[in-house]
């Protein structure tokens, strides 16, 4: 069962919401909703499920409605339309108590500026969730201990947050989130914030802790490659709706619209791209059926200057080039093993596309793509400059 | 021009309301009068006992720490206190002082949690503003006619009229200083479950306080400002021989007490100030 199910949620701020979300059904645009009512779409009817240990990234554009998608999860913003579960159950019919509940127990939010109360120490900032709750103080300063030990803050417990670094204070206010042992961390641009270094050091801890604690996450960001670098999953929205769900590769090899490709376009695709993405079909001859002639007529066929030998199971042997099968022919070898060469260059399906650059340039043949000695695919030079250049046609799996 | 119109009985209108709320709640004035009168006098004359010099060492003192043990105020103090005892004004600051702390302290008692109101519902506010515009901009002479009507003469209604005079500003920024908690610190609280009273006191309260002693020197200056003024309806204290100068036209002790009101204004504006500082 997901952690998080939202079911057609949507929210309109202003006066004529009925009026408005009549519109939407009428597949109405956010512009002209406004024109015509004076109303603004935070969010149109958006519906997905995260699954427990899942990261789930909420990507988009500034006013694209993320702030308030993820506000309405933890009903810091009333939802106009449509429900949210959590563990079954659902928040927008709630009472204040129990509601108050959910978010003590199980929903723990990080912000964008971090929110740390400024006249608080960093050990109070980071006791907050539990003081509320009522947990005694001795109980709840050992708790938050340890999550600010978590985030390597241990030291820091009674500094105020102004005498700390932006990248610290937003260790405390994930501290404080996770001092209270929450099922789902809600993050509205946690990182953003941070100068891009620091930033990449907290996607890093972040990764390291989730590894650990296996959290639920729901994490919002308006950049394309932090999305890609931390999501399980990827939302990206668009005038209040998703536009498209999927992962890393999926909204970059196989984006919904244009919209997604547009926004996809400039990313650094070698960060992303993996041996597996890029291979191709390769052609093979058979070691124990095949001799120096066929493997010949297949070169020849397909204008290869070498060609892979396999066994009867894929399993790869090594290579020949087309110059030793010519000799061979001419002096009537029959066995492929006696002109078969083993320096194959290999890598595993996700290896980076970044590190095959310079295999690819100091290999003689294709890079062979093997998945538990079986070959899978081939990595020519030519596809790899393609998927560079963004030509998603090039993905062709075995 | 408008000559037809008949001119309306307002005058008249408020002396109607006023006489009715003096004969309908007497008896809530009455023991208010004679009980609270009495604990002021009470307390002034206490405090008048103490010796000048124990009360100069403790304000100087105070003053001292409160400034981050700095000697400006203390030495201000010292000299200032010295000035209006030799001038022979030591019991008419020991009530001023009284009245304007009484009063004070009833501002902020009634004020905080107005502005809290306020700051809470939309409504109040709409319907508050005005209102404390109106009590902020009407002459402060104005007050003590009722107050005299409710309270008789005395110390009693001088508080009375400081009260509706010199609240205003508590109200006013502890309302400003809970809307200026910033948007991302009230989610914040919010989304960790906080009730409503858990957010009052564990943020908005500790973050708009330095707002809300802003307001309390306001309102502290204006107290003092109107518990001289109340010298004319026969409260004791610094006001008398200003009054007393005023009638027989007499610049130079007219002169004197009134160095006296500002040195007092001045040593109390700074206490509240640094109150405000140092924490
Ligand atoms: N309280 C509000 N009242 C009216 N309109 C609002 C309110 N909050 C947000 N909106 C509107 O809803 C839309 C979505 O805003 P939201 O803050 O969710 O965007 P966002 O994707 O988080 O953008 P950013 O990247 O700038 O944070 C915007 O058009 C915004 O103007
Ligand atoms: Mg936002």
């Amino acid at each position: 069962m997901p952690v998080i199910e939202v079911k057609g949620l949507s929210k309109v701020f202003g006066k004529n919401v009925k009026q408005s979300l009549k519109l939407l059904d009428d597949g109405k645009k956010k512009d002209e909703i406004l024109k015509q009512t004076g109303d603004t779409v935070g969010v149109n009817r958006a519906s997905f499920e995260v699954e427990q240990g899942e990261v789930f990234v909420i990507m988009g554009l500034s006013g694209s409605g993320k702030s308030t998608l993820i506000r309405l999860i933890n009903r810091l913003i009333e939802p106009t339309e449509g429900s949210v579960t959590i563990d079954g159950e659902d928040l927008a019919k709630m009472n204040q108590d129990d509601l108050r509940e959910v978010r003590r127990k199980k929903l723990s939010m990080v912000f964008q500026n971090f929110g740390l109360f400024p006249f608080r120490t960093i050990l109070q900032n980071a006791e907050y969730g539990l003081e509320v709750q009522g947990i005694e103080k001795s109980e709840r300063a050992e708790k938050a201990k340890e999550a600010l030990d978590l985030v390597g803050l241990g030291d820091y417990i009674n500094q105020y947050p102004s005498q700390l670094s932006g990248g610290m204070q937003q260790r405390v206010g994930l501290a404080r989130a996770l001092a209270n042992d929450p099922e789902v961390l809600l993050m509205d641009e946690a990182f953003s914030a941070l100068d891009p270094l620091i930033r990449k050091d907290m996607q890093d801890e972040l990764l390291d802790l989730q590894q650990k604690m296996k959290k639920t996450i729901i994490f919002i960001t308006h950049d394309l490659d932090e999305a890609l670098r931390i999501g399980d999953r990827i939302a990206l929205m668009k005038d209040g709706s998703i536009v498209q769900i999927g992962t890393a590769e999926d909204i970059l090899m196989k984006p919904a619209n244009d919209y997604v490709e547009r926004f996809v376009e400039d990313v650094d695709r070698s960060k992303v791209l993996t041996a597996e993405n890029i291979m191709v079909r390769p052609e093979t001859v058979n070691i124990d059926k095949h001799g120096p002639r066929v493997a010949l007529e297949r070169m020849r066929e397909e204008g290869l200057s070498s060609i892979y030998v396999v066994d009867a199971d894929r399993n790869l042997k090594g290579y020949i080039t087309a110059d030793d099968a010519s000799d061979a022919r001419k002096k009537e070898i029959r066995d492929l093993k006696e002109i078969i060469k083993t320096d194959v260059p290999t890598v595993g399906r996700d290896k980076p596309m970044q590190e095959l650059f310079e295999m690819i340039h100091d290999s003689p043949v294709p890079i062979a793509v093997v998945d538990n000695e079986k070959l899978v695919g081939i990595i020519i030079r030519g596809t790899v400059l393609a998927a560079l250049a963004g030509e998603s046609e090039v993905h062709v799996n075995v | 021009m408008f000559d037809f119109i008949p001119e309306i009985p307002l005058a008249s209108w408020v002396d109607w309301i006023v006489d009715w709320i003096t004969s309908t709640f007497s008896f809530i004035f009455n023991p208010i009068r004679n009980q609270f009168g009495d604990f002021m006098s009470w307390s002034a004359s206490q405090l008048a006992s103490v010796p000048p010099i124990i009360i100069i060492i403790i304000v100087a003192v105070a003053a001292f720490f409160l400034t981050n043990r700095k000697f400006g105020l203390a030495t201000f103090s010292i000299v200032g206190l010295l000035v209006i005892y030799n001038q022979g004004l030591w019991e008419e600051l020991m009530f001023t002082f009284t009245l304007v702390l009484i009063a004070s302290v009833l501002s902020v008692i009634v004020g905080v949690p107005i502005g809290i109101l306020m700051s809470k519902s939309k409504l109040a506010e709409t319907i508050l503003l005005p209102v404390l515009d109106f009590m902020q901009t009407m002459p402060a002479f104005v007050y003590l006619i009722p107050a005299v009507a409710f309270f008789s003469i005395g110390m009693v209604p001088g508080v009375f009229a400081s009260l509706i005079f010199a609240t205003p500003p508590t109200v006013r920024f502890t309302n400003l200083g809970i809307r200026q908690v910033p948007k991302e610190l009230v989610e914040a609280s919010e989304a960790f479950g906080s009730t409503g009273t858990q957010r009052l006191f564990k943020l908005e309260l500790p973050m708009a306080k330095g707002t809300i002693m802003a307001g309390i020197n306001q309102t502290v200056m204006l107290s003092l400002s109107m518990v001289v003024i109340a010298s004319m309806i026969g409260a004791p204290g610094l006001g008398r021989p200003v009054l007393s100068a005023l009638q027989r036209a007499q610049a130079g002790p007219g002169f004197v007490a009134g160095i006296s009101i500002v040195i007092l204004a001045i040593i109390m504006d700074r206490f509240t100030q640094n109150l405000n500082k140092s924490k």
